[in-house]
């Protein structure tokens, strides 16, 4: 065989044994804890681990693999609370059919953002979404309809309901539920860097100006980006506010969410798949654990160590931690 | 056959005009050489040509189609592939995945446009390379990565602007090869060149540009014995 029928044997992926065992491992124990008698804390715990994992897989989507800085992607998860929400307590929707009107207005609102701001590049652009997410707690804020500053109040149901998604009695419903969305939405992100749009996306993070020589339209492929991460985000969005079934703009459209996403991308490694996850596992602990330490006056010592933890990873690890795990078991290897 | 016909192509940044009433006919087929001292307007040019710099009056045709005014990414998509003068890889991707990138123009499937891509990344004779990231490579490497890429879209037309500029003297003969080698393949090709000898080999015509005007026009020996070139490349005895 010449060298081009060996290149052409090759398979597509080099995909690795081990990264699938760790997977399928790590999937088997989640999904086996909650029968080991967790505890709410824990519940609760592992909850928010697997929302903002899914979160800061939104930012990922944006800026790790388009290169598009956002700096106020808190919107897309206040909308997809809202929308689930409103038409819930307004019209009696079911929460898992509002769900994908979340996503839906959640996709609007990025393609009419998107349009005329992804025009902006770099600074600009992450300046400018920094704006847009405050504006957006501001109009809620005075927006009668969705209840301005009082916000919405999900009425109760009297006992658990798989239908309107309230559960009182256990938190290990929504344990699994947020933990399916997570297994989605990794796999749906996996997915997407491995496809053309994938390919392309990365082309334009990399270099805009020989993206477009090669046909590739820099502005429309910079919308998609922006619109799938919005489409992740928005259902987070929706899932919390069934989970504390209290939607008022100060908790929804908090400038923090925009804030956490970048910082558990960044801790855990920027445009790689995982990095979300790993961030998540270690950031959330930190600020659950500083809550209960260190109370609601401690609100802002989490923030100190975030600041430190950035600071740290920024100067030493600029690929985030997911570059400690050994090169051999991560996908990317280099067959030589 | 006329491939591009470019008309009183004019831009001006500011005062300085940095492409003048410049016209020009490219032939399906061949190698057109655009020559000039620095700052002729060369790499403007190219720039207008393909979109990244909009062309302030003047009439751009190819395939006697109308190509003013539009967007680089349209333009490609229409046949015309480019390098850059500074290089533009994909830096944090394989060769692989750069000249797949280019090979997704033509074909969605991915196995397909990854074999379409070796083939791509065999003809520019890399394929040893092919899962080293483009920051990896050598510089000579890297231009014809970017050859690769272009050829990837399946160009009708290609703009190669210095291919061995910045590259040391062993490397070029390969990379005149190369550009020899796409020309046999069908290729019109547009080389903007600083070496002399080079542009002589390899061009069918050759345009010659000095501060933003074209001085001349012509076969490689035309252009030897221009005077106009003569000088602007030695410097007129009597100018002040």
């Amino acid at each position: 065989m010449n060298k081009l029928d060996i290149a052409k044997s090759e398979p597509l992926w080099n995909t690795n044994k081990n990264i699938t065992l760790i997977i399928s491992v790590l999937l088997f124990i989640l999904i086996a804890l909650p029968f080991f008698g967790l505890n709410s804390f824990y519940l609760h715990l592992f909850i928010m681990i697997f929302m903002h994992a899914v979160m800061a897989q939104s930012w990922n989507v944006i800026a790790g693999l388009s290169g598009q800085i956002s700096l106020g992607h808190g919107a897309f998860f206040g909308i997809g609370a809202y929308a689930s929400s409103f038409f819930f307590v307004q019209y009696g929707i079911s929460p898992w059919i509002s769900i994908f009107i979340g996503m839906f207005f959640s996709a609007i609102v990025a393609v009419l953002i998107g349009i005329p701001m992804l025009r902006l590049s770099g600074h600009y652009f992450a300046i400018a979404t920094l704006l847009i997410g405050i504006s957006f707690q501001v109009v809620f804020q005075r927006w009668e309809l969705v209840g301005a500053a009082s916000g919405l109040w999900v009425p109760l149901t009297q006992e658990d309901s798989w239908n309107s998604l309230q559960f009182h009695s256990s938190k290990a419903p929504y344990y699994y539920i947020f933990l399916f969305f997570l297994v989605v939405t990794f796999f749906a992100v996996w997915l997407l860097n491995r496809s053309k749009i994938g390919f392309r996306l990365r082309a334009v993070r990399d270099d805009a100006q020989a993206a477009s020589s090669l046909c590739i339209s820099v502005s429309n492929y910079k919308i998609i980006a922006f619109v799938i991460s919005a489409m992740i985000m928005a259902p987070m969005g929706s899932l919390f506010g069934q989970y504390i079934l209290i939607i008022d703009p100060d908790r929804m459209f908090n400038i923090e969410i925009s804030i956490i996403v970048l910082l558990i991308t960044v801790l855990g490694g920027i445009g790689n798949i995982w990095g979300p996850l790993i961030g998540a596992a270690i950031l959330i602990p930190i600020s659950e654990y500083s809550r209960i330490y260190l109370g609601g006056t401690g609100g802002a010592v989490d923030l100190i160590f975030y600041g430190l933890i950035l600071m740290v990873i920024c100067i030493f690890r600029p690929e985030g931690l997911i570059s400690f795990v050994p090169k051999n078991i991560l996908e990317r290897k280099k067959q030589r | 056959m006329k491939i591009l016909t470019v008309e009183n192509l004019s831009r001006a940044f500011g005062g300085i005009k940095a492409n003048e009433d410049i016209s020009f006919e490219a032939e399906k087929g061949k190698v057109l050489g655009v020559i000039g001292p620095n700052g002729a307007g060369k790499s403007t040019l190219f720039d207008l040509i393909t979109g990244y710099t909009k062309p302030d009056n003047g009439k751009i045709l190819f395939e006697n189609k109308n190509i003013f005014g539009l967007k680089p990414d349209k333009i490609s998509n229409l046949g015309i592939g480019r390098t850059f003068q500074k290089l533009k890889p994909f830096a944090d991707q394989t060769l692989l995945e750069n000249v797949m990138i280019g090979a997704f123009v033509k074909e969605n499937n991915i196995k397909k446009a990854r074999d379409n891509a070796l083939e791509i990344i065999e003809f520019v004779d890399l394929i040893e390379k092919r899962h080293h990231f483009a920051r990896e490579l050598s510089t000579g490497q890297r231009k014809r990565l970017e050859m690769a890429r272009a050829m990837a879209i399946k160009p009708k037309l290609l703009l190669m602007d210095e291919v061995t500029g910045g590259v040391d003297q062993k490397t070029i003969p390969g990379l005149v090869e190369l550009i020899k080698k796409m020309r046999n393949l069908g290729v019109t090709i547009i080389t903007i060149e600083h070496n002399i000898n080079i542009i002589m080999e390899i061009s069918d015509n050759i345009l010659a540009l000095d501060q933003g005007k074209k001085i001349a026009f012509g076969s490689p020996k035309e252009i030897q014995n221009n005077k106009k070139v003569i000088d602007a490349y030695l410097g007129t005895i009597d100018a002040a």
